[in-house]
């Protein structure tokens, strides 16, 4: 755990002792049985608003507490551990990262105060396909007059069905597939021909078809400058990058301690299966695996705290490193449950399916792979 | 921690770099692999007046206290003194087992007499030290050793062997764990400081697989030991010999070394440089074998993230003193990085990359098969891949042990 301020300690705190008294992952199991509409429960992302975790990267004049992205991590991650579901990751950092990076004084007025409040969400909409590349762009915004025209569809957009916001990556010159010409919009969801259709995926969380029809859009609906929106975009990804990253580093935490709790009350042979070598030396490479990954998230947090030029770099290996350590406990978490683990009536499978949804957001570990080795030259 | 050099850092930084300059060696500028060439090498008048310049200084071993010939800074004023060191070119002349192992050790556990003698001859290098820990009959299950010492009243009488006793060749003395009560296994073991020129003890050097190499062998045979050398209780070695093994694990993980050449950051440049000088790039200027780049940049991840582990731990560990049990993760983490880091440079050499001697290999290539063979002993000394493992498991896990066995 980095050295955290007294600030920070007790936001951490305070972030455990809610998700352990109030969402438990008994709280997102009865949420996905529920079939909640949403994806999450509205009412526990009240009491986190309430809370103002909604407000900890925004600053003071627009609402929020100005307290940075390590500190936002540190809430993520509590929220992780118990798999609470809840915008905080798409409204509260994604898109209010692309307002503070690149919004213009009407823009944050009109959107960061609601959503450090957390009257209303925002989403990220800027993939096509089912694997995450940000450059290939097909929806097109076609110059109309003095402003735009949308056209196209947005998948997988995290917290989509929930969203009053949409940031979308559009084309505004260029080949699908050229990192130039690629403009980002502010789009209301109410706007006309904006429609939506949930994903229902695996992990039981908020995802969303978005499409565009013939959107019509101001001129002040552009995001940051024409044609010119890909480094954005690229610096607001790596933010939610970072924070996903906290949030999965959380859910391994737990899937581990979970698992090394069992290793340690199940007995077979007469004996609790933890004194068995076999389980011990994967439970141990598992614990080395999550220290190094936790000094990689943190890492790439506390680079975006000090606006440092490695944060691509960094964010790409805590993306990776904890990608890949999620993978490892969640699959461990289940074979080292045994016929426990397979049941529906265990959290593991929740563990599980949320570590490949997560994996697979905003960029896998291939991904992050081959963009460390060419942000390093080779 | 002790006596700082002034409130301002710059104000020692001055210091220190006027030191410097008045006493370290020109000719010995970016040639700290010397010191290990001994008397053969050219400069040897140069590094003895550079050691014995540091060890008046208490500069070798910056950290320990001034009282016991020390150089008594803070860490961050040790830090500002490696920077300027840096910057000259100068290199740290006072090392070995006693400043890295024994030292600390002897800091923590040693009586008032015993500091006084030996934590000095270590910061001025006159004394060197070699570890007498490992038997034939006693590897990972280090406790079952079985070197004995017999108490006759006024000395201990020795007899046993040891192995892997790196540099005992050159070694004056021998920090030894031997076995002083048969009737117990842990709390049988006492922490024995032996001379290595004493009658009886015999040292022969072992060929390993990157050729020469700094282990030997030694053989006690009735070596009387004083009773003033032992450190701590009479059975009380085994608590002594884990902070030790502890100072040695940070020791090996912390630099990453592979034993040379494989080491992290040792020469040769790094597997994806080299890749792209042995193999080549593709258009977009990647490393043209794609199965080689997955591979080298997996590594690259891994040797940052371990990079990043180690100063985690550092900033973690400031207000507390020396390693913790988190040292067994960074050992394990450290080594693999360095044995993968050896694997990756040599298949990406080819078969410039196996040469054994001979004009027909760079010294780089020809270090690095070195290295990469070196390499191999770092996950199986200083307590092997398997048995940090148990300790993580066990220490820091709390899992117990298996039915009807014990260990430490």
């Amino acid at each position: 755990m980095a050295v955290l301020t007294e600030e920070q300690s007790m936001l951490r705190d305070a972030a455990r002792t809610w998700t352990q008294e109030k969402s438990p992952v008994s709280a997102f199991r009865k949420m996905r049985d529920s079939g909640a509409p949403l994806g999450y429960d509205p009412a526990a992302f009240n009491e986190m608003a309430e809370m103002g975790w909604t407000g900890v990267i925004i600053p003071e004049e627009y609402g929020g507490s100005d307290f940075g992205y390590l500190s936002l991590g540190l809430v993520l991650e509590e929220l992780g551990r118990t798999l609470t579901a809840s915008p905080l990751l798409a409204t509260a950092l994604a898109t209010a990262s692309a307002l503070i990076l690149g919004g213009s004084t009407a823009q944050k007025e009109a959107w960061l105060p609601k959503i450090a409040a957390g009257e209303a969400v925002g989403a990220l909409a800027v993939d096509e396909g089912p694997h995450h590349n940000p450059e290939k762009v097909a929806v097109t915004a076609a110059k109309s007059g003095a402003g735009y025209t949308l056209s196209g569809a947005k998948t997988f957009v995290l917290e989509g069905m929930a969203a009053a916001v949409f940031v979308v990556s559009a084309r505004t010159s260029g080949a699908t597939g050229d990192k130039d010409g690629i403009t980002l919009f502010l789009v209301p969801a109410d706007a006309k021909g904006v429609s939506r259709k949930a994903l229902k995926l695996a992990d039981s969380r908020g995802a969303a078809v978005v499409t565009f029809d013939n959107v019509a859009l101001g001129a002040d609906a552009v995001l940051g400058e024409v044609d010119k929106g890909y480094p954005l975009l690229e610096k607001v990804l790596d933010r939610a990058r970072a924070g996903l990253a906290a949030e999965m580093l959380g859910s391994a935490s737990q899937a581990f301690d979970t698992t090394l709790d069992y290793l340690k009350t199940r007995v077979q042979f007469g004996q609790v299966i933890g004194s068995f070598q076999a389980l011990q030396h994967r439970a141990a490479k598992m614990f080395t695996d999550l220290e190094l990954a936790r000094s990689c998230v943190e890492a790439a947090l506390a680079a975006i705290d000090n606006d440092s030029p490695d944060v691509p770099e960094l964010v790409s290996l805590a993306k990776a490193k904890v990608g890949d350590t999620l993978h490892l406990v969640s699959n461990e978490m289940v074979q080292m449950h045994g016929g426990i683990g397979m049941t529906d009536a265990h959290d593991a499978g929740f563990y599980l399916k949320r570590a490949r949804a997560a994996e697979a957001t905003f960029g896998g570990q291939s991904y992050h792979r081959d963009r460390y080795a060419r942000i390093n030259g080779y | 921690m002790a006596d700082s050099g002034g409130p301002d850092p710059e104000v020692f930084r001055a210091e220190a770099r006027t030191w410097l300059e008045a006493n370290f060696p020109p000719s010995l500028k970016g040639k700290g692999g010397m010191m290990y060439i001994e008397d053969a090498s050219p400069n040897a008048p140069d590094i003895k007046a550079w050691t014995d310049a540091m060890g008046e200084k208490g500069w070798g071993v910056p950290t320990w206290p001034k009282a016991y010939g020390g150089g008594g800074l803070s860490a961050a004023e040790a830090r500002i003194l490696q920077q300027e060191m840096n910057r000259l070119g100068a290199w740290n002349p006072i090392g070995g087992m006693g400043t890295m192992m024994f030292g600390p050790t002897l800091l923590e556990y040693g009586n008032e007499d015993q500091k006084q003698k030996h934590i000095r001859a270590i910061a001025r290098q006159e004394v060197r030290w070699c570890q007498g820990f490992s038997e034939p009959g006693a590897g990972s299950d280090l406790a079952s050793l079985s070197t004995k010492a017999e108490d006759k009243g006024d000395h201990f009488l020795v007899n046993g062997s040891k192995i892997w006793t790196s540099g005992g060749q050159w070694a004056d003395m021998c920090f030894c764990l031997v076995r002083t009560d048969t009737s117990k296994k842990h709390e049988g073991i006492s922490f024995l400081l032996i001379d290595m020129h004493d009658p009886g003890v015999e040292v022969r050097p072992i060929q390993l697989i990157a050729g020469a190499s700094p282990f030997c062998e030694t053989f006690f045979t009735d070596v009387k030991v004083p009773k003033e050398n032992l450190v701590g209780p009479l059975n009380g070695g085994w608590t002594i010999a884990k902070r030790l093994l502890q100072h040695e694990r940070s020791g090996i993980g912390g630099g990453g070394s592979g034993g040379g050449g494989g080491g992290m950051f040792g020469v040769g440049g790094s597997p994806a440089t080299l890749a792209k000088t042995y193999i080549g790039t593709d258009e977009d200027g990647r490393i043209a074998d794609t199965d080689i780049r997955s591979r080298v940049v997996a590594h690259e991840m891994d040797a940052k993230a371990f990079q990043l582990t180690a100063f985690r731990m550092m900033a973690e560990s400031r207000s507390n003193q020396g390693p913790s049990t988190a040292t067994s993760v960074l050992k394990n983490a450290g080594t693999k990085v360095g044995q993968d880091r050896a694997e990756l440079i040599i298949e990406v050499m080819g078969s410039q990359g196996l040469g054994w001697e001979g004009d027909a290999f760079k010294p780089d290539e020809l270090s690095s098969v070195r290295g990469w063979l070196g390499g191999k002993a770092t996950t199986i000394f200083g307590g092997s891949f398997e048995i940090q493992n148990n300790i993580i498991s066990k220490r820091i896990l709390g899992l117990p042990d298996p039915l009807g066995s014990s260990s430490n």
